[in-house]
């Protein structure tokens, strides 16, 4: 057998999820598994408790309510992939997913377990980032809500308590002139990415840049958004200048380093992507003002 | 004491009920407990494809499911394929054009395509080999894959011999 032994628990209900999260040592709650299946296979987690949550049918859903997109944990990346009203709403996300593992990992794959995963080039968590998403954590106390900016304490780690589950997060939608982008360099199509940046961008009837937001994966351990570059953007004529520039400070950002690739490399890539993602973002806000 | 719940599921439209350990993969499942050894097991963690089958009609890794997960629930394996004891036409459009070699990755190749090829009947190479990104082939590279997929499509659609 891979995994290590456990015991199995297959709740119905977020009531019955938080119990059991309350009153049982070293649990694990699994939702797709693409993540924390591998992860016991291999052993590097080994929980006494498994609480599977695939069972519990109110975590997975989909919800479009006053400009925000409202999502289950439990929602699959494929119904997120397949759902009108993000294809319509949220292209970006749309655009985000498709880069997400591969359609066999997708269709057990979840938002909340890629989230609480908290792989620093996750596609998902970038875009949470790059809409000021809010996660919803749901425990016997009550549920609390946790910015995606105070989501990561550090590589990997959740400022989750070991009591709480992630029950859903709240996406607040693009506005609907803002042009969208997300680009990502992976060496291979859908392994993770080295450097991931989404980008959107707003204009005025002048055509200036009215507003910018950059979101950058795979600098550091988690997304970033580079509030002086996004500030500088602003005002701007969106020109190739205009990008080269900001792309060339995001090619500054400190960057982290692995056994594969360098510090610099990533800085090279973070250049090289954020322009792309500008420079496609501010291209389609044109369209849509012609439109 | 190794914990253990009673399942029951169907695989290739039969029924079984096993009493099985809650940590036993879907894959080594299918493999040890009903000797359908058709499902390849290759790294174990997710990545390499061999292991795919359908669990209700949708391609998942079985190496990255437990076998409890299934319980009430519909698996096709590599050896549902078979139609009326003839190779499906997807089966077949791989032999014509020589789509495998070693043949370790092809049972996850083909499930993976036949999820993909029930909901594209007018597939591009391009969705094609976007769809096999997610199995990996160490031999005979993916051409002749691509290949069968598209030969596949058009004979289902009655437009190729």
């Amino acid at each position: 057998m891979k995994p290590a032994p456990f015991t199995y628990h297959d709740p119905r209900s977020t009531a019955e999820t938080v119990d059991m999260l309350a009153s049982l040592e070293n649990a694990r709650v699994l939702a797709g598994g693409q993540s924390l299946m591998p992860m016991m296979n291999f052993r590097f987690a080994m929980p006494d408790h498994l609480i599977d949550i695939n069972k519990v049918a109110e975590l997975a859903y989909v919800r479009v309510e006053d400009g925000t997109l409202r999502c289950g944990a439990m929602t699959r990346q494929r119904d997120l992939e397949y759902s009108n009203d993000i294809g319509a709403r949220c292209p970006l996300l749309h655009e985000a997913l498709a880069h997400v593992g591969h359609r066999q990992t997708r269709n057990r794959g979840t938002i909340g377990g890629s989230l609480c995963h908290l792989d620093p080039s996750a596609e998902l968590l970038n875009v949470t980032a790059l809409l000021g998403g809010t996660l919803h954590a749901a425990s016997k106390r009550g549920v609390r809500d946790i910015a995606i900016n105070d989501f990561a304490v550090g590589y990997m780690t959740t400022s989750l308590d070991p009591d709480e589950l992630l029950a859903g997060v709240s996406l607040p939608l693009p506005g609907l002139g803002e042009g969208h982008a997300f680009v990502e360099f992976a060496r291979r199509r859908g392994d993770f990415a080295i450097v991931a940046c989404s980008a959107l961008v707003g204009l005025e009837r002048d055509g200036n840049i009215a507003s910018a937001r950059v979101a950058l994966s795979g600098l550091s351990h988690r997304p970033l958004r580079p509030a002086a570059i996004e500030r500088a953007l602003v005002g701007q004529k969106p020109t190739a200048d205009t990008f080269k520039a900001a792309a060339a400070e995001a090619g500054r950002i400190e960057a982290m380093a692995d056994a594969y690739v360098t510090a610099e490399y990533r800085q090279h890539l973070a250049r090289v992507m954020t322009y792309r993602a500008l420079e496609q973002a501010a291209s389609r806000a044109r369209e849509k003002a012609y439109a | 004491m190794p914990d253990t719940r009673e399942i029951t599921l169907t695989v290739n439209g039969k029924e079984y009920r096993r009493e099985v350990e809650t940590r036993l993969t879907l894959a080594d499942f299918l493999r040890h407990e009903l000797g359908l050894t058709g499902t390849h097991v290759g790294c174990e963690h997710g990545v390499c494809g061999a292991c795919t089958v359908l669990v209700e009609g949708r391609s998942a890794r079985s190496c990255l499911m437990l076998a409890v997960q299934c319980d009430g629930l519909g698996v096709s394996t590599i050896e549902g394929l078979v139609e009326g004891g003839a190779l499906s036409p997807l089966q077949q459009a791989m032999q014509d054009c020589h789509g495998l070699q070693c043949g370790f990755c092809t049972p996850g190749v083909l499930m993976t395509l036949t999820e993909f090829l029930r909901e594209h009947t007018h597939p591009t190479e391009a969705e094609v080999r976007e769809v096999l990104t997610g199995n990996l082939c160490r031999c005979t590279g993916y051409q002749g894959m691509v290949d069968a997929a598209l030969l596949a499509a058009k004979r289902m659609r009655g437009e190729a011999a």
